[in-house]
């Protein structure tokens, strides 16, 4: 297991059993049902390590990290938070971590870093949904830099207190709790800070649906169903969505002014 | 081959294999095997086999002229009837399952959202084609009418293939088989029509041997 110390913000709410946080995906990279990327990983996905990121833009100090040189200065949190996919479907995940914006200040993001941007790792060979073109490859995710640096944004390393599955995104990925899954992007092998907003892989594949924030809004509805309610994983009634997933208490202070409905 | 496929046991056994899909689908309930969000997961196996039997049922007439098998039109209506169970069962399970009994809930989807007002659609022109299976229905609206009645699933096929093809996030693979298949199937149809009607306007009195069979039938 994972040496961790407790972290904050954690919800106390039931976590979703191992078993359906583990075989419950939604990684296109491994297949586009939520079954393929548990049963695809051990064929395809099984060397995560070595792994580097590459961090690049408006900052001080660019360069290519190991991934233990990512992780080490820090120290691995527990967070438990609820996780609320787009599909209306949700779930209680305990997180293992480090809070992103401490690790991006290592890199002295300057004045002109607005934005993040992270980049999945494109390999077809090992990741065998990219030979598909389902989506247009690789796979980016965005966040406004205040965003990026607000404490509840967690680059996550493991899961139940273990080193995070390929399925869930081996072997660093996002974790941003107030925002639909789709935000909290998996495998990421760069980070660029940038002065402009990017075009994220959801805004390019469906534009009327996907938009830059994504933020849980229960009064802004999917073009297609609604986002009112939703079907938490092992539950048999739907339960109400609530603003920012329920962190609104953290956030919200973050979009004072902004019309969600416009920014979606 | 139409010798066998007339033999007694046939039928019920077609019967049968209908049934598979839904015991598996209790088999899985029940043993655990359907994943993490089960509800998702009946809705989404009941919509598919609604498909699959609405295409079987819309098959047989291709099949049957095709093959010259005239035995399998035996089993039309059996088929059309399990595609109406499967999509009666998919509906259920959207209506008591997905959305437990939100009536509210369930109007306000079936008005806002195109994907499910058209499931709908389907749902509800299919309940007159269930109701007038029947001999004596048939009996009683005459072969002309009923006929009529029931070209009915040249639209519902469609909008069931749509349907699937909304709901859809992004990989559109399988709705577009099913578009396929169904394109086939119809447009068989219509190419058999436009020969006959050819064949019955500008041929030789000869050519009126174009078998019965050819004339369009759902």
């Amino acid at each position: 297991g994972l040496n961790t110390v407790k972290g904050p913000f954690s919800t106390d709410e039931p976590p979703t059993p191992r078993k359906d946080v583990t075989t419950y995906n939604n990684f296109y990279e491994l297949g586009v049902e939520k079954s393929d990327p548990a049963q695809l990983a051990p064929s395809y996905f099984t060397k995560t390590r070595p792994w580097s990121v590459t961090i690049a833009g408006e900052c001080a100090k660019p360069g290519t990290l190991g991934y233990e040189d990512l992780i080490k200065p820090h120290r691995l949190e527990d967070r438990i938070y609820r996780m609320r996919c787009v599909e209306a479907w949700s779930m209680v995940i305990p997180w293992v971590g480090i809070p992103l914006g401490e690790v991006l200040k290592r890199f002295e993001p300057g004045s002109k870093a607005k934005f993040v941007e992270f980049t999945t790792l494109q390999d077809p060979e090992r990741l065998p949904g990219q030979r598909r073109s389902v989506i247009d490859w690789p796979y980016v995710e965005g966040l406004r830099i205040d965003e990026a640096m607000h404490p509840l944004a967690l680059l996550a390393v493991g899961l139940y207190g273990e080193e995070l599955l390929p399925q869930n995104g081996a072997p660093i990925r996002l974790v941003v709790p107030w925002k639909y899954g789709f935000k909290s992007i998996k495998s990421i092998v760069a980070i660029r800070f940038a002065e402009t907003p990017s075009r994220t892989a959801w805004m390019k594949a469906a534009p009327r649906e996907y938009g830059f924030y994504a933020n849980v809004n229960p009064a802004v509805d999917h073009p297609r169903w609604s986002q009112g309610a939703e079907r938490r994983i092992g539950e048999f009634l739907k339960r109400k969505t609530l603003p920012f997933n329920g962190y609104a208490d953290q956030v919200a202070s973050l979009y004072s002014g902004m019309d969600l409905a416009a920014n979606f | 081959m139409d010798k066998l496929l007339r033999q007694g046991w046939v039928k019920p056994l077609l019967f049968a294999v209908c049934l598979i899909p839904l015991g598996l689908l209790v088999w899985r309930g029940a043993s655990g095997g359907l994943g993490a969000n089960p509800i998702e997961a009946t809705n989404r196996f009941l919509g598919d086999w609604a498909l699959r039997f609405l295409l079987i049922a819309l098959a047989v007439t291709p099949l049957r002229q095709m093959t010259g098998w005239n035995a399998v039109a035996r089993w039309r209506r059996m088929l059309g009837l399990f595609a109406f169970a499967y999509v009666v069962l998919h509906f259920s399970s959207y209506v008591g399952l997905d959305q437990f009994f939100d009536w509210s809930a369930i109007g306000r989807e079936i008005v806002k959202r195109r994907y499910i007002t058209l499931g709908m659609v389907a749902v509800v022109l299919l309940i007159p084609l269930a109701l007038t299976s029947t001999n004596a229905m048939m009996r009683r609206l005459g072969g002309r009418r009923w006929q009529a009645l029931h070209r009915l699933v040249y639209v519902i096929a469609p909008l069931g293939v749509a349907h699937h093809w909304m709901m859809v996030k992004k990989d559109i693979t399988e709705p577009a088989i099913h578009a396929a298949i169904l394109a086939v199937l119809l447009g068989w149809r219509g190419v058999a029509r436009l020969r006959h009607n050819g064949a019955a306007t500008t041929a030789r009195p000869t050519a009126c041997s174009v078998p019965q069979s050819s004339s369009p039938s759902p």
